[in-house]
């Protein structure tokens, strides 16, 4: 075992180190196992069907704000602080800017999830469509979003700021980097732990609620061709073309 | 040219008396399940009337199908794919729940378990997507025969400007048919073009679209892009859902279900061979009066011998040429060239076809005192009564009126002769003539028309057949293939037997 570890304690060597490991784990092997077992119920559910006037604002603001979030959140953790100094971005105006842009953006996604936790919980027809892995999805990703926004609203909007990203983001870069440095995370304040908690949970659940429909955002549209013809007999992979070449080829043994 | 072989419906309308066998037989075998019980993949609308979902067919709210652009080129009319990838969070041109209607079941066990007593007890309708008691407000069919039009036909999309001020006042006395609607299975298929997943896909060997339901990830973008609004989001699942055609049915070599139990016996089911390569051309021509014809010219002959050769390069088994020579859908739509597409101006190319109903010009005659056995009478009805043709041309030719006459003239002239002919009178050869029909051909058309028989109206050759076909056809040509290397034409004996080599691969893999 590892001196800073063992100085850390074993609590913290579990939340910290074990724990994210877990979860990863099960985000990993959850996806696999879910892509291979489930392609039918791989879809973003959606409920525009029977309610879409909180759906139309609702559901903009919440993805749109949540992209920002995830953006800010890349630039925050996977880039340490050295970097953007030797591009010349003081600490203060790193600061400055994260926070206010971070509030745009977190605002957007709290409005929004509020909006669409609104609209399941009030219209009946969409409350009983609610299935399990929503009733975990929901409540969690609310409580991770409103950990993050209140941490950021304590320490650094009206407290006196807070440099996470000498501690919490040395911790998160120290999972990926195979170094654990629990360390460095058990002085944080407690928003920010109980933030990355919950956003390890989220993790650990993603693969088994509506949130893959992530991974099946439709990028490759923009490319394809606009007609999709498929023979019926079975086919290793769709073919797809716009219009099908005139002369027939012979084909070799695929 | 690429040929390719599809199975395709027409519809006689004057046939049909809205007794919706089809759409009842539809749900029981493909939407009696929970999700989808608003969707019908086959539905009987009375026109005029807004028709299911309420006013499908204003593309301008609903932006479905395909128009051109300033450049003249062929565009989804919901927008490009960079607007689509945009609108995914919320599309703003999707038909909510109350557009189609609430669906609703009747508290049966309240029937069943009340107990003796002096009262009858009642079912009361509850909603299945709330479980609550509901007031039935609409339904699929919920104008059937007219009902409730004058308060709400007149928001029928067909009923354009002079037209709706003339109807408003009189047409539940002057006209009503029945048009039974199921997915086009379009040629130029705006929902596979608009499915962000690739989901969506138009089968080479007949035609059939269909959604994968493993790809689908419910982003609802062909909802939107269907101009007939025949593609259905499931509530329960997440994923699109529509008419399959019957596919399983028609690979056995059977009618659809909706075919099979038609009451009037006014579907016909066969094949037509198309050329796939000029089916974006023929949906990009300029004037929307056209598309009808370029159409038309897109569905070939099965017996021109340069056709048939084709064909076989294109690898179509021989029972399915012959089938295709036999095809009652292309003798109506091509030889006699009396059905016309569902609203050609959605530029899908769409390969259900209707003959257009002869009633309405009758129901005018007999309201204005005429004589409805009368050629003559139903003639000059034809030629002066605009408001049922400038209504049948809106939905069957982008405005034609002179197209619709003409088909209704032959089907009077037709109506004519054969009438005479049956009281055993000589016929009416002269008004065969005017409207390009010989005795002959006048009898056949009658016969396909008033008496033909199962057989006669669906001819769909089995799939099994058809692969036993491709690759005899793929052995035959073994020996003389000269292009293809020499371990390609050895690989390829191997491969007997296999059907996904069957047939050439077009094109590449994308």
């Amino acid at each position: 075992m590892n001196p800073i570890a063992a100085a850390t304690g074993g609590a913290g060597l579990l939340l910290w180190v074990a724990f994210p490991y877990i979860c990863l784990a099960v985000f990993a092997v959850g996806h696999v196992w879910r892509y291979r077992q489930d392609q039918f119920g791989w879809t973003s559910r959606t409920t525009q069907l029977l309610e879409h006037r909180w759906l139309r604002w609702g559901s903009p603001l919440f993805h749109l704000g949540a992209f920002a979030v995830i953006a800010g959140h890349v630039i925050g953790l996977a880039v340490p602080a050295s970097w953007t100094e030797a591009a010349g971005i003081g600490e203060h105006a790193y600061h400055t800017t994260a926070v206010a842009l971070g509030s745009v953006a977190g605002v957007a996604m709290v409005t929004g999830l509020g909006m669409l936790c609104a609209r399941r919980l009030l219209t009946r027809r969409i409350r009983l469509t609610t299935d399990p892995s929503d009733k975990l999805l929901f409540p969690l990703l609310s409580i991770t979003v409103l950990l993050g926004i209140s941490a950021t609203a304590v320490e650094n909007v009206f407290g006196g700021g807070y440099d996470y990203r000498a501690t919490v983001s040395v911790w998160f870069r120290g999972i990926f980097a195979l170094s654990p440095r629990p360390e460095a995370i058990t002085g944080a304040p407690l928003l920010f732990q109980l933030h990355a908690l919950s956003a390890c949970l989220l993790f650990a659940a993603w693969p088994f609620t509506r949130l893959v429909h992530v991974w099946s955002a439709p990028i490759g549209y923009l490319a394809r061709p606009y007609l999709v013809y498929r023979r019926r007999a079975a086919t290793p992979a769709p073919v797809t073309h716009e219009v099908p070449t005139p002369e027939p080829r012979p084909r070799r043994a695929a | 040219m690429r040929i390719m072989a599809h199975v395709a419906m027409v519809m006689n309308l004057d046939k049909c008396i809205g007794c919706h066998t089809c759409s009842v037989t539809c749900k029981q075998t493909w939407t009696n399940r929970t999700g989808v019980e608003y969707a019908w993949f086959n539905n009987v609308e009375t026109k005029p009337g807004v028709g299911y979902p309420r006013r499908y067919e204003d593309q301008r709210q609903w932006k479905g199908g395909w128009t051109l652009d300033k450049r003249g080129r062929l565009v989804l009319r919901s927008g490009g794919r960079v607007k689509r990838l945009l609108s995914l969070f919320s599309n703003p041109d999707l038909p909510g729940i109350e557009d189609y209607y609430e669906p609703v079941t009747y508290d049966y066990d309240n029937l069943v378990g009340a107990p003796a007593g002096d009262d009858i007890p009642v079912a009361r309708p509850r909603s299945v997507l709330t479980g609550r008691p509901t007031a039935i407000t609409w339904g699929a069919n919920w104008e059937d025969g007219l009902g409730g039009a004058p308060e709400h036909a007149g928001g029928d999309p067909n009923l354009g400007g002079e037209l709706a001020e003339k109807v408003r006042f009189e047409f539940e006395q002057t006209f009503l048919f029945h048009l039974p609607r199921l997915c086009e299975h379009c040629l130029n298929p705006a929902c596979i073009a608009a499915c962000p997943s690739g989901a969506m896909y138009k089968r080479v060997e007949d035609g059939i679209v269909l959604v994968d339901q493993d790809r689908c990830r419910g982003w609802r973008m062909c909802v939107t892009a269907c101009p007939y609004k025949k593609v259905y989001v499931n509530h329960a699942t997440g994923k699109a859902e529509k008419c399959t055609f019957c596919f399983p049915r028609i690979e056995a070599g059977q009618p659809t279900v909706c075919s099979e139990t038609c009451v009037g016996r006014l579907r016909y089911l066969g094949l037509l061979l198309y050329d796939a390569d000029r089916v974006g051309q023929a949906a990009a021509t300029e004037d929307e009066k056209d598309l009808l014809d370029a159409q038309r010219d897109v569905l070939l002959d099965p017996s021109d011998p340069g056709v048939i050769a084709a064909a076989r390069a294109s690898g179509i088994p021989e029972d399915w040429l012959e089938a295709a020579r036999r095809s009652p859908v292309y003798a109506l739509i091509a030889t006699y060239r009396i059905a016309l597409p569902l609203h050609p101006e959605y530029r899908t190319l769409p390969m259900v076809w209707y003959v257009p109903p002869l009633s309405p010009v009758l129901d005018a005659v007999g309201a204005a005192g005429g004589d409805q056995d009368d050629p003559d009478h139903v003639f000059a009805a034809v030629a002066r009564l605009r408001i049922p043709l400038e209504y049948l041309a809106n939905l069957f030719t982008a405005g034609d009126t002179d197209l619709v006459a003409g088909v209704l003239m032959k089907l009077t002239a037709l109506r004519s002769h054969m009438r005479e002919r049956t009281l055993g009178e000589a016929g009416d050869e002269a008004g065969l003539e005017a409207v390009g029909l010989t005795a002959g051909e006048a009898e056949d058309l009658h016969r396909l028309l008033a008496v033909a028989k199962y057989e006669d109206r669906y001819v769909v050759p089995a799939a099994h057949k058809e692969d036993a076909a491709a690759l005899t056809a793929m052995e035959n040509r073994c020996p003389v293939e000269t292009s293809g290397e020499p371990a390609a034409a050895g690989g390829r004996r191997v491969m007997l037997g296999l059907p996904t080599l069957r047939r050439h691969t077009p094109g590449g893999r994308a």
